[in-house]
């Protein structure tokens, strides 16, 4: 960043320097106005999401491919509406897991796509580093959709913003710096806490991170986070509790004893929730495992539940993010 | 083919066990050192070699490496190999014993190693001895450590009836589980499957407990943790029979070198933090490391060009072996000397094989060495049948210039 782009009063650089970087793969790293770019430019998605007609020709005669290694219903479905929304030819590739063999498949399968002359890639794979790996191969930007264990850098985005959005609606200034948000679940195999560790911390939260110690991951403390074991300990004081889906085969005795037991510890009930702030805010990237990690009265609370405006604001955070990637591709006056 | 006549080697530096090189020349009739020394002259009929201030060392022994890839071994002055037993189909018969020790012949030498277990699948003990009468030089349990603690306590006893070192790979089966990288900041931050470095130190605790019950001589082919070493010095000092080595990778590099996730640095066991990499280098100083070995493991892309979980360890070795180990020596963490001992004497002791060394009565597997010599190691343009080294680009110094096999030049 040179002080000729940038003027006191933004809060980024001008043009492209608000954001350099032809992909996406994950948010650490990034540094803080980068970010916030992405944030404000998702704003006018929103807005326009809630209008009935909800088309922008900006990406009209695009192609965007969303290829998915790895199952997914909910980010693919978002991905593929924001693409279409932007006026974006969308075409999904769906690769079964079954069917992909290890080897050169997967860079022979980024070949292909790549021959295809896509404008964008969005990739999800089941293994860390794997969206890395493709980015390296192919001509276009490509945005990670959750690469195995790493990142998943688009929910670090869209949590950021609903946090910011119910900050401003509450009145506050809609700024990160003292804000507390205890992330609690499978912080060891979570790609969605650590971008929203990245995210919130480079935005000037300070973020907890609860587990035991079976799904603790070593030395997380690196990450300029605080780590608890004792939930209730977690949640004093926290102005957002983000509670972490924990898939079925992790509490079944490998990691944990039973789910009523990891309920016992870590489920968010209405009880322990009164040990964060009064107003504090309650999120679940989904899907949720009603009764394991979140009660149904806490997940459905009006006023401070926000699980579904997470689903929203993943949309318009999406369309921003397929259009500042794409401005180069499109000579967009100061990208190009 | 016409025997060819005896070599002198002259006008070098002879690398000596436990002394600085000293001038002087070395003079080998067939396949044998007959003279080494200063006073030592070539005899009338002599093909006669000026080394020209070069180091005459021994051919290096390279104890474990998982393909014989001849170019690579050879460019490194290795002479003789000995082959791990992970092969497509596992060393655990005396046919594929018998043929993989005759395979490098005659320029180099491949010492097979048994594979433990039938398969390698840590149940079921190999025909050892029939291994050991068909060429085998030594046993070992491949890739992976014997999780069930029976099978190495009686595997452990009947190689000690057999007299033939056990080579283990020390990672703790439960504890290492499906990791890639060592539990720490890196590995979290990647979001890699990862397991404690103690992995190792649990594996080596047990196996030093076996071998002392069974008196069985035991090699760790790496140990590459603070906490192994301790045990291992321990051990050694109790007089239990155990020997360890360690691959350059562990004392050149640390952790933070899988950042970006390059699979040319995944390793089994995996990068260690910075502490153990110093803990290696002073256990390499003290002489709890006995040898230095390359792991040669070459990989091409459909191995390496994956994720990182997904990707094959190991790395393109063999042509670094030397000048990593001689950066040791400048460094001043070990003389010259011994820097040939871990690369050649011990190695060649511990498959009891009379090489390694300059000695009259020794094979005349030699090289000569300019030690100083500055390459730049390049994985576009090396000798391994695939250039997977964590090391590209970067400048080393030391190159043989000339190598011999049983005194035959290695064309």
């Amino acid at each position: 960043m040179t002080s000729a782009n940038h003027t006191p009063q933004s809060r980024y650089p001008a043009g492209s320097a608000a954001f350099p970087h032809r992909d996406l793969t994950g948010l650490a790293g990034l540094a803080p106005w980068e970010l916030l770019f992405l944030l404000d430019e998702a704003e006018q998605w929103v807005e326009l999401n809630r209008q009935p007609q909800k088309r922008s020709e900006k990406l009209a005669g695009l192609t965007i491919i969303n290829a998915f290694f790895e199952n997914s219903t909910r980010t693919l479905l978002s991905f593929e509406i924001a693409g279409k929304r932007l006026g974006a030819d969308v075409v999904n590739m769906l690769v079964a897991q079954s069917s992909v063999k290890k080897g050169e498949t997967l860079i022979d399968t980024a070949m292909t796509l790549n021959a295809m002359h896509a404008d964008a890639m969005v990739i999800r794979h089941q293994s860390s580093g794997a969206v890395r790996l493709i980015a390296d191969k192919v001509d276009c930007p490509v945005l990670n959709a959750g690469d195995g264990q790493h990142e998943h850098p688009t929910q670090g985005l869209l949590d950021a913003l609903t946090i910011r959005n119910f900050m401003t609606e509450r009145g506050a200034k809609g700024d990160f710096g003292g804000l507390t948000v205890t992330i609690c679940g499978d912080i060891l195999h979570s790609r969605v806490a650590r971008s929203n560790v990245h995210c919130l911390t480079t935005l000037g939260a300070d973020v907890r991170v609860c587990a035991p110690p079976a799904l603790m991951p070593a030395e997380v403390d690196a990450m300029k986070v605080t780590p608890f074991h004792d939930f209730d300990a977690a949640l004093k004081g926290a102005d957002v509790v983000m509670m972490l889906r924990l898939q079925q085969e992790r509490m079944s005795g490998q990691f944990i004893p039973s789910p009523r037991e990891y309920r016992h510890l870590y489920g968010l009930t209405l009880d322990r929730l009164a040990k964060a702030k009064p107003d504090a805010l309650i999120m679940h990237p989904g899907p949720m495992n009603r009764g394991v990690e979140i009660d149904s009265n806490v997940a459905d609370l009006a006023g401070r539940s926000a699980i579904t405006s997470q689903v929203e604001m993943g949309v318009a955070i999406r369309m921003a993010c397929l259009d500042v990637l794409t401005r180069r591709t499109r000579k967009v006056e100061g990208w190009a | 083919m016409r025997p060819l006549a005896p070599l002198t080697l002259t006008g070098g530096r002879i690398v000596l066990s436990g002394a600085e090189p000293a001038p002087g020349a070395l003079r080998c009739e067939g396949d044998r050192i007959v003279a080494v020394g200063k006073d030592v002259t070539p005899q009338d009929g002599d093909r006669v070699i000026d080394a020209k201030g070069a180091l005459i060392a021994p051919g290096l022994v390279d104890l474990g490496v998982f393909a014989i890839d001849k170019a690579a071994l050879h460019f490194g002055g290795i002479t003789r190999a000995a082959l791990m037993p992970d092969q497509s189909v596992a060393l655990d018969k005396p046919s594929a014993v018998r043929f993989a020790a005759q395979s490098g012949k005659p320029d180099l030498w491949v010492h097979p190693l048994a594979a433990a277990t039938k398969g390698l699948d840590g149940t079921d003990l190999a025909e050892l001895a029939l291994m050991r009468d068909a060429g085998a030089r030594a046993v070992a349990t491949g890739r992976r450590w014997i999780a069930d603690s029976g099978t190495m306590h009686r595997l452990l006893s009947y190689c000690a009836m057999l007299d033939l070192v056990v080579v283990t790979h020390a990672e703790d089966a439960g504890l290492a589980g499906s990791a890639v990288a060592t539990a720490g900041e890196m590995a979290t931050r990647l979001g890699l499957p990862s397991a404690p470095a103690e992995a190792e130190a649990l594996a080596i605790a047990r196996d030093l407990l076996l071998a002392e019950m069974t008196g069985a001589r035991i090699h760790i082919r790496q140990v590459t943790t603070g906490r192994g070493l301790d045990l291992v010095r321990a051990a050694k000092q109790r007089g239990i029979r155990v020997t360890a080595g360690v691959t350059p990778a562990h004392f050149m590099l640390s952790t933070t070198a899988i950042g970006d996730f390059r699979t040319f640095t995944r390793f089994s066991p995996p990068l260690r933090g910075e502490a153990d990499r110093v803990a290696v280098r002073a256990a390499i100083h003290d002489g709890t490391i006995d040898v230095i070995a390359s792991g040669h493991d070459p990989r091409g892309p459909e191995d390496k060009r994956l994720p990182f979980s997904d990707a094959e360890p190991g790395m393109a070795g063999a042509e670094t072996l030397l000048a990593l180990t001689l950066s040791l020596v400048r460094d001043g963490v070990i003389t010259l000397a011994r820097a040939f001992d871990l690369v050649a004497a011990t190695p060649a002791e511990l498959l009891a094989v009379d090489a390694g060394k300059l000695a009259a009565g020794y094979q005349a597997d030699l090289a000569l060495i300019d030690p100083d010599r500055p390459w730049i190691v390049d994985s576009d343009k090396m000798a391994a049948s695939a250039g997977n080294t964590p090391f590209d680009k970067q400048g080393v110094q030391g190159r043989v210039t000339a190598l011999f096999k049983g005194g035959v030049p290695v064309e």
